[in-house]
């Protein structure tokens, strides 16, 4: 996978301070979002978060707990219909498409939006099942054997599996059901990939592996990851959302998107204060 | 390693507390009592047992199988089990028939599918409810509800609708509550991120009911449902409103629509109306049918068990 070419950006990866790359702000946005506010029935969790998400890049959410990351990123592909009390408003548009209009399907666009979650989820079955069952169920008629090992092959797990595909994926390390979530989530050839911090329990080689991963990924796929990890954000990520808590007189605590900028930008040189004192708060 | 003079005391106060002295009173006191409480159920629960193998063993030594193969009978000598087993076995198999697919399809709409509202949440309530209510009053509802609709398509047989089917119909009632109540619990202990990860992938609610929660469920639910079903092979208060034959009644070599819809018996029934004869001869052949129900019984809980550990091997 190494042979790969990567794009002039990728390559001049010199993290945090790296150049931003000038063919960056003609890429094509993908996700307009504006807007957007999220309510788990009278909460508002999250409100006025306006962003765009531009084509083979690496957006970065960062913040506190709670300010509503997880919650804005299931919006991306209609997860929070799932659950019963949640209400998205304001719009996301996806190639100018509303995905919240009338006439979309979810499930179709769960197709094109893969996902992967905080904790490692594989299905309880065999590792091979757990790559083949997506691009199954979306009536993929060509070589699956081929299919499932190029899945794991570009989640850097193969070698650590390839004798035991019919094993439980349960009999696998957090670390490596982590990567087998994400050869999950790109073996449906998803044009989005949101990744719920995926390395939260996962050593710092685990981490530097699935890091190296999503700098690959990019090239193919647009990557959203939610971390707690600052360096992390700075390491991998082209775009950066801050978002913060507000807490008010009734001590509901609000997200709100507090800036949006480059990486480089919110890591070197923020615009906002709440924004610098977060980030070299953590830095010490 | 630096001592200060404090140590020591601390070091005393640690042990002192560690060691417990005399401050379990209570707790021991408690633990005994618990252990009491658990001896005298088991106590009484051998009595009876003891008293019914002490009663029925003889007949079933003596008789062998001659006493599950012969026929109902006034006379103690002959009689035997045969259309109480058989009857027990169809009946039971009726209702799994009609209780499963309606108890397993509501529970999966229930916690798959419905919306949580009020309305939901009422129908769950209710269901609970419905479990709890005495077998006696599902037995008044067959009576009154299926014996007619069995006579009124035509099933009523020579005995008017008071058959097997209606019997079946009305156990399938009694069990589905309880049928309903078991595979939602097994459902709802599918964690919750597989079906994100389905739903993640691009799977429809069906495919994700299909493929990974009923996958998941199903040892739950096969154990349970196997469970509510020993509870319809033993109940009897509702059957014998609904005419399961209290005396004796010969079938010979009737195929199984006779059966289904002529008279027929249980075995549970027939233990009762043995247990109200006077013959000193029929209580040891009622001991002898409990017996052999209680064996059914504890296989068919075995089974599950044993299903249940095959299903869950897998992985
Ligand atoms: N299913 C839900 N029902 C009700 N409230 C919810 C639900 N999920 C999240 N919330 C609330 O919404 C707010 C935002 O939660 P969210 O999970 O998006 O935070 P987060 O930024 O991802 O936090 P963390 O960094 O701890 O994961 C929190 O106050 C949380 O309590
Ligand atoms: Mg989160």
């Amino acid at each position: 996978m190494t042979e790969t070419p990567r794009s002039e950006s990728s390559l001049s990866v010199q993290a945090p301070g790296r150049g931003t790359g000038r063919s960056r702000s003609e890429r094509p946005i993908i996700f307009d979002v504006q807007g957007l506010a999220v309510n788990y029935g009278d909460f508002t969790a999250v409100a006025g978060v306006d962003i765009d998400i531009r084509q083979n890049e690496i957006t970065a959410f960062i913040g506190p707990s709670g300010c509503g990351k997880t919650t804005v990123l299931r919006c991306f592909n209609r997860m929070n219909d799932l659950i019963e009390t949640a209400r998205v408003s304001g719009s996301i548009e996806y190639h100018g498409v509303d995905l919240y209009g009338e006439g979309v399907d979810p499930v179709e666009v769960r197709r094109r939006i893969g996902m992967v979650f905080q904790k490692p989820n594989p299905f309880p079955k065999s590792i091979y099942d757990n790559i083949a069952f997506g691009p199954k169920i979306a009536g993929f008629k060509g070589d699956m054997d081929e299919l499932v090992e190029q899945s794991l092959r570009r989640a850097a797990i193969w070698d650590e599996v390839k004798d035991k595909l019919q094993d439980s994926a349960f009999a696998l390390s957090g670390g490596q059901q982590q990567r087998l979530c994400i050869a999950r989530a790109i073996a449906t050839s998803p044009d989005v990939v949101l990744m719920d911090e995926p390395c939260s329990a996962l050593d710092p080689i685990a981490t530097l592996r699935i890091e190296e991963l999503m700098m690959e990924l990019k090239e193919d796929y647009t990557i959203l990851i939610v971390t707690h990890n600052m360096q992390q954000a700075a390491r991998v990520s082209d775009r950066t959302a801050f978002f913060t808590v507000d807490v008010g007189d009734t001590g509901m605590r609000t997200g709100r998107l507090v800036e949006f900028d480059d990486t480089d930008k919110i890591f070197v040189n923020p615009s906002e204060q709440q924004t610098e004192d977060y980030i070299t708060g953590r830095f010490g | 390693m630096v001592s200060t003079p404090r140590s020591a005391g601390t070091a005393d106060m640690v042990r002192a507390s560690i060691s417990g002295r005399g401050s379990r009173k209570g707790g021991k006191v408690f633990e005994y009592s618990l252990l009491a409480s658990l001896m005298v159920a088991l106590l009484f629960l051998a009595i009876l047992l003891a008293d019914i193998f002490r009663q029925g063993l003889g007949v079933l030594f003596d008789r062998g199988l001659d006493f599950v193969t012969s026929p109902l009978s006034l006379n103690p000598e002959t009689a035997g089990i045969w259309q109480s087993l058989t009857g027990s076995v169809l009946l039971t198999i009726l209702v799994a028939l009609i209780a499963f697919p309606i108890g397993i399809g509501s529970a999966i709409y229930l916690e798959e599918y419905a919306p949580d509202t009020r309305f939901t949440r009422f129908i769950n309530t209710n269901i609970r409810n419905l479990a709890g209510v005495p077998s006696i009053v599902y037995g008044i509802l067959g009576l009154t509800m299926f014996v007619t609709f069995t006579r009124s398509i035509g099933l009523g047989g020579g005995v008017n609708g008071r058959n097997m089917i209606a019997a079946g119909l009305t156990l399938a009632v009694l069990v589905l509550p309880i049928v309903i109540i078991t595979a939602a619990e097994a459902l709802r202990a599918v964690p919750n991120s597989i079906r994100e990860a389905a739903f993640g992938v691009g799977a429809t609610r069906w495919e994700v009911v299909r493929y990974h929660v009923l996958p998941s469920a199903a040892p739950g639910i096969l154990t349970g449902t196997v469970l509510t079903l020993a509870r319809a092979f033993g109940e009897t208060a509702p059957l014998l409103l609904v005419g399961a034959a209290t005396g004796f009644f010969t079938t010979g070599n009737a195929g199984l629509l006779e059966q289904t819809t002529g008279p027929y018996t249980a075995l549970p029934v027939t233990v009762f109306s043995w247990a109200r004869q006077p013959d000193a001869q029929f209580r040891e052949l009622t001991a002898a049918a409990i017996i052999v129900l209680l064996v059914l019984l504890l296989t068919a809980n075995a089974a599950a068990v044993i299903l249940r550990n095959r299903f869950e091997r897998r992985w």
